[in-house]
């Protein structure tokens, strides 16, 4: 069967103001409105399209953490994924673990597709697809803002700083998304309570026989060095005034 | 044991991109690095006597092969793996290169990866932003791990000349992949300063309202020898190519002068232009968390105020 998995990530919300906790040992969570990080909202959205033009057959989701990332795959299940994986951990998860998990799954599974966010908005770290491209030994088309499939390959745009680029990889293959390849659908009730009913499989990292390994260890968290205010002016030629007291104009 | 890192060039086939000597200043951070630097090219000659000319760097190894004339993930990344055998560290860029170039290598090299370093307070310790820049974390990594780093440019101030090291060129053995192909890339052609280097940038936002009305940005920004930036609402608009994007998942960026015409200042946004060193804010609404930042604010209509600051630097 042609089968594209999706692997997302419970982060902290989008548009929650992230502080840092006063002791430096991490960022406040408790209480903080939890989601899809965005980007693998949008590496599903596209999953679903691809199915939708009968260039796939069953959309697999998959995330890794602890039993609260169920919320997420319910939603992902909402969203029209037909299956979801939850391996099950509470370790703290670095890139290439999850790497090495999501490769085991691609064994499992084996997709025609495996498609992720481009970086997840916690850790900022835009590491996991290409590192499970390499595991995988396969293509990546990285930063992707269009994604033609046709027969065993993939025509992939991808959004890069000197504009945009087009790639053709042969499939199997690794895509990871930017923020224009699609807007995300919006769930709607009867979804929710279907998804209810869609098979959501647990797994755990010992039987996937892969270890947590925590390589990079954090010491401490701050915030920022901030900006301050500075001065407000009310016209084009203050503005410009001050610019020249500073020797910018 | 001694400090040895292996830095990937970035480069356009002819010139080196500015990020390389920021990703030496990086590494000479490391008291004592020996610093190599790798150009995959497919004529190498001139790129890689520019990385010799950088201060700090010990050698240059040359790698070419037709593969290379465009910088592909998948072909760089087995050979810079084999390369990287006796180095402590590996680093690339913070740029589109660096990002989808470094995982790939980590993973071959089975080492963790710090993504986007801002500063190094030793060989095994580093600190790096989180959550859009909310958060600094110091992370370290047991001595004796071979790590791989991409560096954040706009934290750093490039390297400057140095005496010049010698060009070696590498054969390197590996099988490379066929199964990707690059077709193409466009850019839109622009005579301005490039938008992650430049001294000065004016940036615009979804107030600009259309791709039509950034000309008056483009206006100015000529008469300033300013690059031109954009806010993501701007970009998804269409009113701004994506290449011009600032922020946490476009460039960041670190002029000396920042100017922000209808951007009302997304903690996405403000996380790529924090390191500038002087901030301009033009924006009608006075409540816009830009003006918390900016070091010169003005509230006002973006289309009466860049036409007269044009008129003002003019005269």
């Amino acid at each position: 069967m042609k089968r594209i998995l999706v692997a997302i990530k419970r982060v902290v919300d989008y548009n929650v103001r992230v502080r840092v906790k006063p002791d430096g040992s991490g960022v406040v969570t408790d209480g903080v409105k939890m989601s899809i990080n965005p980007f693998d909202e949008i590496a599903l959205e596209e999953a679903l399209r691809i199915k939708e033009k009968g260039q796939a057959e069953e959309v697999v989701v998959a995330t890794i953490g602890p039993a609260d990332c169920q919320q997420q795959l319910r939603t992902a299940l909402a969203m029209g994924a037909d299956r979801a994986l939850h391996v099950q951990t509470d370790a703290a998860i670095e890139p290439l673990t999850a790497a090495r998990v999501l490769r085991k799954l691609l064994d499992k599974e084996t997709p025609v597709l495996a498609i992720l966010g481009k970086q997840a908005i916690d850790d900022d770290a835009n590491q996991t697809g290409q590192m499970l491209a390499a595991l995988w030994d396969r293509p990546q088309a990285t930063f992707a803002s269009k994604v033609e499939i046709s027969g065993d390959k993939a025509v992939v745009t991808r959004e890069v700083d000197a504009g945009l680029e087009t790639l053709e990889v042969d499939l199997p293959a690794v895509i990871t998304t930017d923020l224009r390849l699609n807007e995300p659908r919006y769930v709607k009730l009867p979804d929710i309570m279907k998804a209810k009913k869609k098979p959501l499989e647990i797994l755990d990292l010992g039987s996937l026989g892969v270890e947590a390994k925590e390589r990079v260890r954090a010491l401490k968290y701050e915030p920022p060095a901030g900006r301050t205010r500075g001065i407000m002016v009310k016209t084009p030629e203050e503005l410009v005034a001050a610019l020249k007291q500073k020797g910018l104009a | 044991m001694s400090t040895r890192v292996l830095i990937v060039a970035e480069h356009d086939g002819g010139r080196l991109n500015p990020s390389t000597p920021k990703c030496v200043a990086c590494a000479s951070g490391m008291a004592g690095a020996e610093i190599v630097v790798a150009v995959f090219a497919a004529d190498g000659a001139a790129v890689a006597a520019e990385a010799a000319k950088i201060a700090g760097v010990t050698k240059v190894l040359r790698v070419d092969h037709p593969v290379h004339a465009h910088p592909l993930a998948a072909m760089i990344a087995p050979q810079l793996a084999r390369l990287a055998g006796g180095f402590t560290h590996v680093f690339g860029p913070s740029t589109t290169f660096g990002k989808d170039l470094m995982p790939r290598v980590a993973a071959l090299l089975d080492a963790p990866q710090l993504s986007d370093v801002m500063a190094v307070e030793s060989p095994t310790r580093f600190r790096r932003p989180i959550y859009a820049g909310n958060a600094i974390v110091t992370v370290e990594v047991p001595a004796g791990t071979q790590l791989v780093a991409t560096v954040r440019t706009a934290s750093f101030q490039a390297a400057g000349a140095g005496a010049g090291a010698p060009v070696e060129v590498a054969t390197v053995d590996v099988t490379l992949p066929s199964h990707t192909r690059f077709v193409s890339v466009s850019s839109a052609k622009s005579d301005r300063p490039d938008l992650q280097t430049a001294r000065k940038v004016v940036s615009g936002g979804r107030a600009l309202g259309s791709a039509d009305n950034f000309k008056i940005l483009y206006s100015l920004a000529d008469r300033m020898g300013a690059a031109v930036g954009a806010s993501r609402a701007a970009v998804d608009a269409g009113y701004a190519a994506n290449d011009m994007q600032v922020g946490q998942t476009g460039k960041i960026i670190a002029p000396e002068l920042y100017m922000a015409f209808g951007i009302s200042g997304a903690i996405q946004h403000l996380t790529g232009i924090k390191d500038a060193r002087t901030i301009v804010a033009v924006n009608k609404d006075a409540e816009a968390p830009i003006f918390e930042i900016a070091d010169i604010g003005l509230v006002g209509d973006l289309f009466q105020v860049v036409p007269e600051i044009e008129k003002l630097l003019g005269s």
